[in-house]
């Protein structure tokens, strides 16, 4: 049976899945992290740059694979960029506990 | 690898996608999440490396955009926070167009078939659009917050006219694409053109303060733009990671919108209040304000019991954050309790101004939201608002005020009132702000960071 499902139908179901996934998981991150939620689904959403590695893939070098290229440089600076950026933000909401103040 | 392995490698990295955005949910996990977020993409850029055959040339480009990614991240100002997350958005969406343009070129490398299905091709079609959209509209969403364009709208008559126009025409060059028996480049060239100047036209009439909105629908798009490319290739990882982001954008929206209490299609139809045009114009009744100077301030809040500050956008642009660190261990030191009250809308992006305040270690316990501060005001001695406006503006409480229902944070109730503010000058949404008329309000005019700094040194 599941061999006669048009895949473009599993997809649709895994999508409608991980959004609700998403949906859940996103209305427990606390408003004050809501910055690094950008920058981290920033660097989440740089998951684009398998797309890209595929267009760089082939091996008969034409345009395509050069625009792949562009591609991946492009996808590989929001994932380093993100990532890196939300730890040094995330490095900052350390609890402080060398203070004694009232 | 076989197709199987590959997939469940995917499934592995999608799993650490979701543990990363639940890390998120406290400060305290927040940075082991970040960990899960970099392993699953680890995982997946392995995995698919063992697809390619040009590896030393992705190898390559993924050191030359790391090393520009890392750089960025190492230098960028924490002010400057939107102005990085407006160009990250433009390049996954740039990125989603070459990658479209090099599946429409190439199916067979991304393992579709040589003659493009209909289904393919419409997956390609939304991909693209999206994806293009997402780029234009965030170029100039960055412009904007770094101050390189005006953040004023810019309306212009029939705007919403030409935007549905195109709109259509974008569609019209799709089906064309769709229904063409061979790969129709005219069609889909044209079909992204058009996307392109939508993506511009769209946000340019959409101003400063409404940007927490703008940044996360963009946001939002990028994800969508992901999964749209995942649908083309049927790769279910990208549609997972996708639809997080996606959702996670659009959910940002919603707090934002409802955090200004407007509609989210009048804010993406741009200019606040674009319909009743300048409310400035008063009913000419001359308003009286006292003004002070930062060391009658200083002397207030070193004899109160209890502080609030609130910050806004003036705290951002100032840099400011460092001074009130300082102004706030000083009181501390006086015993005064002094705490922190953020509106969900201040500054320019959701969260702006907790990473601000973060940035200057002061504690995050000390920081708290609206829902969790604004019992408390009528209770504090004073309130000290630094660079904002409309977030603290009564009118809120008016019936038939243009910012009726937005919730505020109750500044008016505290026993005193300071205000660091540039000038009398309306805010965002072109309102005259009764709490700066009332009589327990003292106005300090002035650059928030030396206005702070002079308190630091008066205490």
């Amino acid at each position: 049976m599941i061999g006669e499902i048009d895949p473009v139908i599993i997809n649709l179901t895994v999508f409608v899945l991980a959004i609700f996934v998403g949906y859940h998981v996103v209305w427990n991150v606390t408003p004050a992290l809501h910055t690094p939620l950008m920058s981290v689904t920033n660097a989440i959403s740089g998951i684009i740059l398998v797309g890209a590695m595929l267009a760089a893939g082939p091996a008969e070098t034409d345009w395509g694979v050069w625009l792949g290229a562009v591609a991946v440089t492009l996808a590989a600076i929001n994932v380093f960029g993100g990532f890196l950026v939300s730890q040094r933000m995330l490095e900052m909401f350390r609890k402080k506990e060398k203070k004694g103040n009232a | 690898m076989s197709a199987n392995m590959v997939a469940l490698a995917y499934l592995v990295a999608s799993v650490f996608f979701i543990l990363a955005l639940k890390g998120l949910s406290s400060p305290e996990s927040a940075r082991r999440g970040n960990l899960f977020g970099m392993v699953g993409m680890a995982i997946a850029v392995a995995t698919t490396l063992t697809l390619t055959v040009n590896w030393l040339l992705i190898l390559g480009c993924i050191a030359v955009g790391g090393i520009i990614g890392a750089i960025v991240a190492q230098r960028v100002q924490m002010t400057a926070m939107p102005e990085l997350v407006a160009f990250m958005h433009s390049l996954v969406g740039l990125a989603a167009v070459f990658i479209a343009i090099a599946a429409v070129n190439n199916p067979v490398s991304f393992g579709l078939p040589e003659i493009l299905p209909a289904g393919s091709k419409l997956e390609l079609f939304l991909g693209t659009f999206i994806g293009a959209m997402t780029w234009s509209g965030s170029v100039i969403a960055f412009l904007k917050l770094s101050g390189r364009m005006s953040g004023t709208p810019i309306v212009f008559s029939g705007q919403h006219m030409i935007n549905l126009m195109l709109a259509i025409i974008m569609i019209g060059f799709g089906l064309w694409f769709f229904f063409s028996e061979t790969t129709n480049w005219t069609a889909f060239i044209a079909m992204t053109a058009v996307a392109f100047i939508l993506g511009f036209l769209i946000i340019i009439p959409i101003g400063g303060a409404d940007m927490p909105v703008v940044i996360s629908m963009l946001n939002s798009y990028s994800g969508w733009a992901a999964a749209g490319i995942g649908f083309s290739l049927g790769n279910p990882m990208l549609i997972i990671a996708g639809s997080l982001v996606g959702s996670s954008g659009a959910i940002l929206s919603y707090i934002m919108c409802k955090a200004m209490n407007r509609p989210f299609l009048s804010v993406i139809l741009g200019g606040f209040g674009s319909d009743s045009g300048t409310v400035a114009a008063d009913d000419g009744v001359q308003k009286t304000y006292r003004s002070g100077s930062a060391e009658d301030a200083a002397f207030l809040m070193g004899n109160a019991d209890s502080v609030i500050i609130v910050p806004g956008y003036g705290l951002a642009v100032a840099r400011a954050q460092h001074a009130v660190k300082e102004l706030a261990e000083l009181l501390y030191e006086k015993g005064v309790n002094v705490r922190f009250a953020i509106h969900p809308v201040a500054g320019r992006m959701p969260g702006h101004m907790n990473v601000l305040l973060a940035e200057a270690e002061i504690p995050y316990e000390h920081v708290l939201e609206m829902e969790e501060i604004n019992s408390d005001f009528s209770n504090t001695d004073v309130v000290l608002v630094l660079g904002a406006n409309d977030v603290v503006n009564p009118a809120a409480n008016v019936p038939g005020s243009p910012i009726y229902g937005m919730p505020i944070l109750d500044a008016y109730k505290a026993r005193t009132v300071m205000v660091v503010k540039r000038s009398m000058a309306v805010g965002y949404a072109g309102l005259d702000n009764d709490l700066f008329y009332m009589d327990k309000t003292m106005m300090i005019f002035g650059d928030a960071k030396k206005v702070v700094e002079h308190m630091v040194k008066a205490l």
